[in-house]
């Protein structure tokens, strides 16, 4: 399996969360860009807005097709990544660093310690759940 | 891959971005074996043809080539097909792969005078499709094919393989369709790519085949045509000619004509980059006019584009119409089409 960095945690919709002092930041994995092929497309919520753990924040669209961003924890939106509207290739050259997609004040930090782990995601890209 | 027509078919190799624009820079070779053939022959072949076809298949020369339709009686389209005029009593028809057995169908039940050979499942099929095409199918042909004009075919040999080379494609670029005995087809693949490595030449799947085509408002059958639309609505009323006599589809689509078609299809251009699926509504002030047929990014047009039927009342160009993406209205604006310059060798 390629691209898991250890530091992050997972979720079993292919996005990871990293813990930035008290916020966290979002975005979709390395694996999820793969599969999807070119992002041509992505909806964010707008900043102040409130995101649910397990529940669709938006959209991603490649020319194959359109999924569901799914919020690894619940929140409020603290920031947005404004250049994906513009350069939603991003997403597929840097899924990790540039192609960041949220930045959350999460409201119940432990909802963090459910996500998987680096290693536990990676089985689960391996076992061909997705 | 995925599974279409009973084949395994790439959607993607490098990437469908890249390999659209490898085709539009250089040149891409498509595996569409997939598709269907059938030749016919003999003297009854050009009467049977001409009743089963839109299309003037008494104005073909040999070694031309011709975009037409298989038509219902009630105007619906059955197929849209390429005919080619392969000698002074003989012709082969190129279907589309899901249609394959309901034209074969439907091609013997009404034209069963003539005779026919299915060899779809004998004839590959390759398509070499960019600026640098005919530069690469020339190094490794063994006739001249800046004399194939287009909408042409000649023989001749392709990296030793066996082939009818037809400057025919569905991208809007310069290129041919290499048609090759289906045992030939891994060397004429490999002799293509080889050949054509130092010039940037790329395989490319089902996914960039669909943007190309896109781009130019090609039709796709199952997505912008199908037993539903008639030629007219779906702008293809170049390739219906009357003048030539009694053809199946003839009297229902004259009417049409006469009276105007009630939809059209139109080329959309989305103001953002959401992307306009098949099936998702079209509307206009508030009401439905329509309906997408296919959209997608468009990547060498960088942007959002679809093909919609609309309400001919709504089909102008410059019109400001809505799609319904996710419960939400996105504007978008009807263009002319292609959406890019088409580059064929007219």
């Amino acid at each position: 399996m390629a691209n898991v960095p250890a530091d992050l945690k997972y979720t079993r919709e292919h996005e990871w969360a990293k813990r930035d002092g008290d916020r966290v930041r979002v975005g979709i994995t390395h694996f999820a860009q793969e599969q999807l092929g070119d992002v041509v497309f992505v909806e964010l919520p707008k900043v102040g807005a409130k995101v649910t753990a397990h529940q669709a924040f938006g959209v991603v669209e490649s020319v194959k097709a359109v999924s569901d961003l799914f919020a690894p924890i619940s929140g409020e939106v603290l920031e947005v990544n404004s250049e994906l509207p513009q350069k939603p290739e991003t997403v597929n050259k840097d899924p990790y660093g540039k192609g960041w997609m949220i930045l959350v004040k999460p409201s119940n930090a432990g909802e963090l310690d459910q996500l998987l782990s680096a290693k536990q995601y990676e089985e689960f890209v391996a076992q061909g759940a997705h | 891959m995925v599974p279409f027509g009973g084949w395994d078919m790439p959607v993607q190799y490098s990437g469908i971005v890249d390999e659209h624009r490898a085709v539009r820079a250089a040149a891409g070779c498509f595996d569409v074996s997939h598709m269907g053939e059938f030749e016919v022959e003999g003297p009854q072949a050009l009467a049977v043809l001409q009743r089963l076809t839109t299309n003037d298949v008494g104005a073909l020369e040999v070694g031309q080539v011709q975009y037409s339709l298989l038509c219902h009686a009630d105007g619906g389209i059955v197929d849209d097909l390429t005919v080619y005029r392969l000698g002074p009593e003989r012709y082969m028809l190129t279907v589309n792969a899901s249609n394959i057995d309901k034209d074969w169908q439907w091609v013997t039940e009404h034209g069963g005078s003539a005779r026919w050979r299915n060899v779809s499942d004998t004839t590959g099929l390759i398509a070499v499709q960019g600026p640098k095409a005919e530069a690469l199918v020339g190094r490794l042909a063994d006739t001249d094919v800046t004399r194939v004009a287009y909408y042409h075919a000649a023989e001749g040999r392709v990296a030793g393989a066996r082939c009818v080379i037809s400057r025919t494609g569905y991208t809007g670029e310069d290129g041919f369709e290499l048609y090759v005995p289906a045992a030939e087809t891994p060397r004429l693949w490999s002799g293509l790519l080889d050949g054509g490595s130092g010039d940037g030449v790329v395989p490319v799947g089902l996914g960039a085949r669909d943007t190309l085509r896109l781009e130019m408002r090609y039709a796709l059958y199952g997505n912008d045509i199908d037993a539903t639309t008639n030629p007219l609505e779906a702008g293809l009323g170049w390739i219906v000619k009357p003048a030539k006599g009694e053809f199946i589809g003839r009297d229902a689509i004259e009417k049409m004509r006469a009276a105007g078609p009630k939809r059209k299809l139109i080329g959309l251009e989305m103001a953002d980059r959401s992307v306009a699926r098949h099936g998702y509504r079209v509307m206009k002030d508030g009401r439905e006019t329509g309906v997408v047929t296919s959209g997608s990014y468009g990547p060498s047009v960088q942007r959002s584009i679809a093909l919609a039927y609309v309400a001919s009342a709504d089909a102008a160009i410059g019109t400001e119409l809505g799609v319904e993406i996710r419960g939400q209205i996105k504007p978008a604006r009807v263009v002319k089409t292609p959406f890019h310059p088409s580059r064929v060798k007219k």
